[in-house]
């Protein structure tokens, strides 16, 4: 019957709280595509999943940190600068204790890639997202050939990052996998 | 003591039994016939019942300035009292240098379980970014049917939903890694947790227009701020309870928390809370970011890490009396705190003022509600000697608070003492002790 129908109608209308009980929505979001939304989609994978094109090797980025980074995290990439909280980008003996100061890019991270994903996004400090991806490649590569993650002469690229194994990829563990 | 009070008073107000060592009293008695109010009255807390009846020589009861003038015109958005000055937030990097950012809730000077906006915690990566609404965006991509982007506009036509909830930073409480007791006030220790009333449309209202590629697993949620702050969070999460908040405590998120929106994850680890949400993307496996593979991952004592450690467990810590907060006196006073739980409700609270020994439960301030500050009280009569309060928080999972002991023999602790405001560790959720003096001094204390 319409008028039973329009009832139950109004009925639901009234009842709605969230999304579920309200199939109809306003629908006002516009919609993109992936040319839109290229200059955003900055996340990188662990299996190299949004790494862009070009490439950089250590030489090429040494000149590029002692020009860009080095005024933060110190001329050999081992942090220490005065009155800057910036992280040492090189070295770091095993972990032995519980404190996240000790956790260092060679004893703790476990992907290569959120190294470019992080540099990009976030640094230099002052001025993020002023790197070219091939910077950006190219400081990756310095600070993993410093670390002697990868030879001194390894380029760099969507292809090679991804492959790089870092020593602690299997140190980690999940509180309550049961959420994830 | 409270006979001599009860022959001056004509034993009007039997003696209230104590239910555990040092003087804790039954919960029951503030819900009573104002019991403990009129102990209080005329015991140590308020002054003796014989200066009360002494005239009142240094504050006569007359017209004060404030009474014999007109008060001050009404501004358009109104401010605390001058008087108020010292309830304010404190920073740990006051001039913005570089590294993080936090700002301290004073827990000790407030009341209640809900965090004022201008007092509500901040840990920032990058300053607080000054975000023209009109111009913010929210996209929606990857691992959907419809991409879409969202103007604030826009968001303001669906239906949203009003919640309280707690956030709180990983690195809440980390002073309690150190191997001594850092002489700290409840702010420096415990000051990076808050409770508001947030307002926005559920994540999962948003998805039902892009739709969800069933390969999706996770989502990653990214800043407009500068560093461009990304967390991986699940996407079972996104569909349960998660929201994009746009007013906090009635009005628009304070810039440090967000504005214009923030995804709100209830119960989950602060810095997943991403602010000056502008990208959602769903994914079939977590991006790693820095701030999840790195900062947040907590190193344990046999040498592997938690990786999302997602909730923030079961909490709980007295604010008052807490350090100084000095007791003026033997005699009645409420002991006050605050406990909470990413899992749920609070269940329970149990106070002890002898260190752990025994136990009574304190009364939970209604509502209690889910992911939420719930504010606890229990009646206490000092004796004037030295004592350690505790609080022992349960939620309706089944979870309880561990103690400090029972906490760092599963997490380990630092070997040496660390500068307070510096966030060595995350998610401690032991119990906290504060040792009372026979002066009335509280000093943080390990048992």
């Amino acid at each position: 019957m319409p008028t039973h129908s329009m009832v139950i109608a109004t009925v639901c209308l009234a009842l709605f709280t969230a999304s579920a009980a309200f199939a109809e929505g306003p629908n006002v979001g516009k919609p993109i595509d992936a040319a839109d939304i290229a200059a955003w989609d900055i996340s990188i994978q662990p299996d190299g999943t949004g790494l862009p094109a070009g490439g950089g090797t250590p030489a090429d980025g040494a000149r590029i940190y002692a020009e860009k980074c080095a005024q933060c995290h110190g001329p050999d990439g081992k942090g220490g600068v005065a009155g800057v909280a910036a992280a040492p980008l090189v070295g770091g003996a095993p972990i032995t204790d519980i404190s996240a100061a000790t956790k260092t890019i060679a004893n703790f991270w476990p992907y290569a890639t959120t190294l470019f994903d992080y540099t990009r996004r976030a640094m230099p400090w002052q001025q993020p997202m002023t790197l070219t991806n091939d910077e950006v490649y190219a400081l990756t590569a310095y600070i993993l050939a410093q670390n002697n993650l990868i030879g001194e002469n390894d380029t760099m690229n969507a292809q090679t990052l991804p492959k790089v194994r870092m020593p602690n990829r299997d140190g980690f563990i999940a509180r309550f996998p049961e959420a994830m | 003591m409270s006979g001599s009070y009860r022959r001056r008073r004509g034993a009007r107000y039997p003696r209230i039994e104590a239910v555990a060592g040092n003087g804790l009293l039954d919960r029951r008695a503030l819900l009573g016939r104002g019991v403990i109010y009129a102990g209080a009255m005329s015991t140590g807390a308020l002054g003796s019942f014989a200066a009360a009846a002494e005239p009142l020589k240094d504050a006569p009861l007359t017209d004060a300035p404030w009474s014999l003038e007109l008060g001050a015109t009404i501004e358009p958005y109104e401010r605390p009292s001058r008087f108020e000055k010292s309830v304010v937030r404190t920073l740990n990097n006051p001039n913005g240098q570089p590294g993080a950012q936090g700002a301290r809730t004073p827990h000790h000077l407030v009341n209640g379980v809900i965090t004022p906006n201008g007092l509500h915690f901040v840990v920032s990566y990058g300053g607080a970014p000054d975000i023209d609404p009109d111009k913010h965006r929210l996209a929606i991509h990857g691992l959907v049917k419809q991409p879409l982007v969202f103007t604030l506009d826009a968001l303001a036509r669906y239906p949203m939903v009003t919640r309280v909830t707690f956030l709180e930073c990983g690195g809440n409480s980390a002073p309690l890694f150190s191997p001594q007791p850092l002489q700290a006030n409840v702010q420096a220790l415990h000051g990076l947790a808050s409770c508001a009333e947030w307002t926005g449309v559920k994540l999962s209202t948003l998805l039902d227009e892009t739709g969800i590629d069933p390969k999706a697993k996770w989502f990653i949620a990214e800043g407009a701020d500068a560093p461009h702050l990304t967390r991986s969070v699940p996407l079972k999460k996104g569909l349960d309870d998660a929201m994009i908040a746009l007013y906090q405590n009635g009005e628009r998120l304070m810039p440090a928390n967000g504005y214009p929106m923030r995804l709100l994850l209830p119960g989950y680890e602060g810095n997943m809370n991403v602010k000056y949400l502008r990208r959602i993307k769903l994914v079939e496996e977590p991006a790693m970011s820095y701030w999840e593979a790195k900062v947040y991952a907590q190193i344990l004592p046999n040498g592997k890490a938690y990786q999302f450690y997602l909730l923030q467990e079961v909490k709980s810590f007295i604010t008052q009396p807490s350090p100084g907060l000095t007791l003026k006196g033997p005699g009645l006073y409420e002991i006050a705190g605050i406990a909470y739980s990413g899992a749920g409700r609070i269940s329970r609270v149990m106070v002890s003022a002898d260190g752990g020994r025994s136990w009574a439960e304190a009364a939970l301030q209604e509502p209690i509600l889910s992911k939420a500050f719930t504010r606890f009280r229990m009646p206490w009569r000092w004796d004037g000697s030295a004592v350690i309060l505790q609080s022992r928080a349960s939620d309706e999972a089944g979870n309880v608070q561990p103690t400090r002991a029972e906490f760092v023999a599963q997490r380990g602790e630092l070997k040496a003492v660390p500068p307070v405001a510096a966030v060595l560790n995350q998610h401690c959720n032991a119990i906290t002790s504060w040792a009372v003096d026979s002066a009335g001094e509280v000093k943080h204390a390990y048992t």
